[in-house]
């Protein structure tokens, strides 16, 4: 530090701002050289400490892993960041949400972003299957990994409803059919459906408790056809309810994944 | 056990204790009945704080109650606490409760089961409540029922005038299957495959659903594709002036032999 000579602009500045109070008060560690600033990088950040300090050889290896985990997660930052974008610009009404997506396309400097999400979309449902495929080959599964195996369904599921509400979102023909199909299996629910089994039983008297405006479907609908209620519901849940869920549950997975020993090894 | 116990975890906390003078002398009097209102009367009126202290050294294991009584002595005549000591004696579970478990109507247990029962409660009807918000008192939808206008207005065959609206054809027959007459029948529009909305193809005289190509004939009965039963039919009768009158909220499945309803089929 004190040989100029030696030292060009770049690590004069660098050294000068790694002493000012504002770096020092971001972190509190020295510079990533050794194993033990390494370490501290990992502990003292709350999103890196998600991840485990240490991984195993074959926890880098693209042919054990597929890194299908990582890439779902990457896909979730894409649609996370094209979604928000999407939706300065989509308004979730019979009158204008057709017209708001074909405005996204035709209207909309770098119009593609709507075709990212889209994409990004249907590659995140795909890796994320093959994560599951990957997770189950490798036995990974097992003890003491259950629980975050269950937690994966979870976010598998969730993944799939966030798929399903989406669809809706454009509200052309494909979109409302699709979801009127989708949602008459809701009709079935056990109990809480109107069609499914044992909802006849939940009557008062000759009152049935369980009807098609009261039932599960309804509730997803918000109305007994797939109209504005329906529009509505599935825009909330596709842009807030759902991604808030899956992205809590994803940091109780990520965190999991290290507290369980890391990735796992091979058989 | 836990009486021996308790008192030795509280003591690092003693000196809160120790301010009230009353607080740690009756403890010391336990064993004397009647004594220990009077004594910490004394107290309470004698030297404060610094009297108050060294007795909270030698605590003794607190056998029953008496923190009580202790504690009302400093506003209650002596006489008065004592009488209280003894009453609240038997309520107090000696066994289980804590020397500084001081609450006269339930032991600390009992308001913490109160507490999380209420709470439970509060959060059950919370949710209950939640649930309820997500299904609204009004529909912005069309009426079940509708008046379809007069019989004459309509002629042989299928009617589309009510499909976009209300989702029901209306068709008049010379020949009705089931009823065997000539009348009018209101076919929902809903398929019975998976509730796409059919299309109703007039040369080949038929509704065909676009999204896996069932069939229906016009009484409804389905030929071909996934559906696995006849369209459904709503009851259909003649208002009190004279119109037709559709109501959705009743139906009729001809495989459950309901066509036959005298309102399934309206004679005209």
């Amino acid at each position: 530090m004190a040989d100029t000579k030696k030292e060009g602009a770049g690590t004069r500045f660098w050294n000068w701002l790694t002493e000012t109070q504002i770096w020092k008060s971001i972190f509190r560690h020295d510079r990533p050289n050794t194993d033990r600033t390494r370490v501290l990088v990992m502990l003292s950040n709350v999103f890196l400490h998600l991840h485990p300090v240490r991984l195993r050889k074959s926890g880098v290896k693209l042919r054990y892993t597929w890194c299908m985990g990582g890439l779902s997660f990457f896909l979730f930052l894409v649609l996370t960041l094209t979604g928000l974008l999407l939706m300065f610009y989509y308004r979730p009404t019979l009158e204008y949400a057709y017209t708001d997506i074909v405005g996204l396309r035709e209207h909309v400097p770098l119009g593609i972003m709507r075709e990212m999400h889209r994409w990004g979309a249907h590659a995140m449902v795909i890796t994320v299957w093959l994560h599951m495929f990957r997770v189950f080959m490798t036995g990974s599964y097992k003890p003491p990994r259950e629980f975050n195996w269950s937690i994966g369904v979870i976010m598998l599921v969730l993944t799939l409803l966030l798929s399903f509400t989406g669809y809706l979102l454009p509200w052309d023909q494909l979109a409302i059919w699709a979801i009127t199909v989708g949602s008459n299996m809701a009709r079935a629910t056990p109990f809480l459906g109107h069609e499914g089994p044992g909802s006849a039983l939940l009557r008062l008297g000759d009152v049935p408790l369980i009807h098609a405006y009261d039932d599960a479907r309804f509730a997803l609908l918000g109305g007994s056809f797939v109209g504005e209620g329906a529009l509505l519901r599935f825009y909330v849940l596709h842009c807030v309810g759902l991604p808030l869920g899956i992205a809590v549950l994803m940091a109780v997975h990520f965190w999991r994944v290290r507290k369980d020993g890391g990735i796992s090894g091979p058989l | 056990m836990a009486d021996d116990k308790k008192p030795e975890t509280i003591e690092p906390g003693a000196p809160p204790t120790g301010t009230n003078p009353a607080a740690t002398p009756p403890q010391k009097m336990v064993p004397g009945g009647d004594a220990p209102a009077t004594a910490a009367a004394a107290a309470a009126t004698g030297a404060k704080p610094p009297a108050a202290r060294p007795p909270a050294a030698p605590r003794p294991p607190a056998a029953p109650i008496p923190d009580l009584a202790g504690r009302t002595t400093t506003v209650a005549s002596a006489g008065g606490s004592a009488a209280r000591a003894t009453t609240s004696a038997p309520a107090a579970k000696p066994a289980t409760r804590d020397p500084d478990d001081l609450s006269p109507l339930l032991t600390r247990r009992a308001w913490l089961g109160l507490a999380w029962g209420a709470f439970s409660a509060a959060s059950a009807a919370a949710l209950a409540a939640t649930g309820r918000f997500m299904f609204p008192n009004v529909l912005n939808e069309p009426p079940q029922q509708f008046k379809a206008g007069l019989p004459t207005e309509y002629g042989m065959g299928v009617d589309e005038r009510w499909k976009e609206k209300f989702g029901v054809w209306i068709v008049r027959t010379p020949d009705d299957i089931v009823a065997h007459a000539s009348g009018f029948y209101a076919l929902l529009v809903t398929c019975t495959h998976l509730g796409c909305t059919p299309n109703y193809l007039l040369a080949e005289a038929k509704f065909k659903c676009p999204c896996h190509g069932s069939g229906f004939r016009l009484t409804g009965i389905n030929f071909e594709g996934p559906a696995p039963r006849p369209l459904e039919r709503a009851r259909v009768v003649l208002a009190d002036d004279g119109q037709l009158l559709i109501d959705k909220s009743r139906k009729f499945q001809y495989e459950l032999g309901q066509w036959t309803d005298p309102e399934a089929f309206l004679k005209a």
